[in-house]
């Protein structure tokens, strides 16, 4: 079990509270996460990344464990501490405007 | 009673206005969807309680809500818009081809017979169908055929902002593309052709005989009446008797052709309504009066409507699609500003009232009559 946090707006549009936990099958990674997340949330797809090509929208970020992760590959492992559940994986909407 | 519902949407999210028929008392429903821009709501006018809604913001992209209430509650439907097969290229401001790529809805149209069929107009330009309450979507893609690759995004963007269905005939649509021009079907979708002869745009294209490019920003027709159709072009107000085939310029006595809304009475079908704009680089009012242009001849001679309406320092805008109209026997008349009113006049366009007078930049108004 993994935990997931996630922004206001998704927040709302899923209605649930700031944190999600999802099962994940086979390796845990940010694509296998998204893709448990889109599975129990369906009403989350094309919202945090393109139906069609699984890219991270522009304005998404990804943050575990102190880092960035939104760069990674979607087939790179996530930190032991969030496969754990010890660790939360945060879906961010960045901060962009004026 | 009858009464009406005005749907409104907004940068910040959206409203639902409602009243009787007298249209005095307002009450005031909302704000759903708080944060997301709400480019368009429509209801459908084969069910009333079936309402469609197109959200969207840079964040999260798009989304299009259901309500099966009149707009109490809402669900999410299905948010996929993808462009038929390989979706080609359309023409870019440097003039190279750049692919086609989606950002918004701007326009849901439901069916008139089916309130489980809805049209969507998209940006980057393109229509999409769905005929299981927006479960699905499909492409319609031979719009895109329609000279899709000359296309190119206007300051608005690239967007398909117009869909007229035609009540006597349901395999005919037009439809309208910001910058590409107007188009049309007759055989449900299946192949479109602009229908842009007689359009003026000498400032923005130098090629008199143009097919596509004009810059339209809006369309209307009368539901007795759906081959005469009435346009708000960038500069030009323009009538077509035979159903796009030409057009003519009605433009007469108007203070300034710019704009972008035209709506037609309900009643009336000769009766048309635009809310002039001083010019493509100056987005307010002449003179900052605030003053819609009624015109009982189909074009060309014009009335200012002032009564209710700011006469002086007034520089908001009203977006192509905030300008309707009801079917009560007194024809509503309702816009929406970006400065955050909302308008209604309950004669016809008489006299205005604010019914609100604060909210976000209003995108867009509809309006249902309700049995």
């Amino acid at each position: 079990m993994i935990r997931v946090v996630l922004p206001h707006h998704l927040r709302t549009l899923a209605r649930v509270e700031r944190e999600v936990e999802l099962q994940i099958e086979g390796p845990t990674t940010l694509g296998s996460a998204l893709d448990a997340l889109e599975a129990q949330y369906p009403m989350l797809r094309g919202t945090i990344r393109d139906h069609v090509t699984k890219e991270r929208r522009a304005f998404i970020r990804f943050f575990a464990c102190g880092q960035d992760l939104s760069h990674e590959p979607p087939d790179a492992p996530l930190p032991e501490a969030v496969t754990t559940g010890a660790e939360r994986l945060r879906v961010v909407g960045a901060m962009a405007g004026g | 009673m009858s009464g009406v519902r005005v749907l409104v949407g907004t940068r910040k999210g959206a409203f639902v206005l409602t009243s009787d028929a007298k249209r005095e008392r307002w009450d005031i429903s909302g704000l759903h969807f708080a944060g997301w821009e709400i480019y368009h709501l429509k209801g459908s006018p084969a069910d009333t309680d079936r309402l469609y809604a197109s959200q969207s913001t840079g964040w999260f992209g798009q989304l299009i809500q259901r309500s099966n209430d009149g707009g109490k509650t809402w669900e999410p439907v299905d948010n996929k818009f993808v462009y038929d097969g390989v979706p080609g290229t359309h023409q870019w401001y440097d003039g190279t081809q750049h692919p086609w790529e989606f950002k918004r809805v701007w326009h849901l149209e439901p069916s008139l017979t089916d309130p489980d069929t809805v049209y969507a107009g998209a940006e980057d330009a393109a229509m999409f169908r769905s005929s299981d309450g927006g479960q699905t979507w499909q492409e319609l893609p031979g719009l895109r055929g329609a000279k899709g690759h000359l296309w190119q995004p206007g300051g608005g963007g690239m967007c398909l902002h117009t869909i007229l269905l035609d009540p006597s005939d349901p395999n005919r649509i037009f439809i309208a593309i910001s910058a590409a021009g107007a188009f049309r079907t007759d055989d449900a979708g299946q192949t479109w052709r602009p229908v842009n002869h007689g359009l003026k745009s000498e400032y923005e294209l130098p090629d008199p005989n143009a097919e596509v490019g004009h810059c339209v920003h809006s369309i209307a027709m009368h539901r007795s009446r759906p081959g005469v159709l009435f346009m708000q072009k960038h500069w030009d107000v323009m009538r077509s008797d035979d159903a796009g085939e030409s057009w003519h310029e009605i433009s007469g006595n108007l203070p300034s052709d710019f704009g972008f809304p035209i709506a037609v009475h309900a009643h009336e079908p000769n009766t048309i309504y635009v809310v002039p704009i001083k010019s493509d680089s100056e987005h307010y009012p002449p003179e900052g009066k605030l003053r819609v242009y009624r015109s009982r001849t189909g074009g060309n001679e014009w009335e200012a409507l002032t009564k209710g309406l700011p006469q002086r320092d007034c520089y908001v805008n009203v977006l192509r699609g905030a300008l309707t109209v009801d079917s009560l026997d007194s024809c509503g008349v309702y816009f929406g500003t970006t400065g955050g009113q909302v308008y209604a006049s309950a004669d016809a366009g008489d006299t205005w009232t604010p019914i609100v007078r604060d909210l976000p930049a209003v995108l867009s108004v509809e309006v249902q009559t309700l049995p």
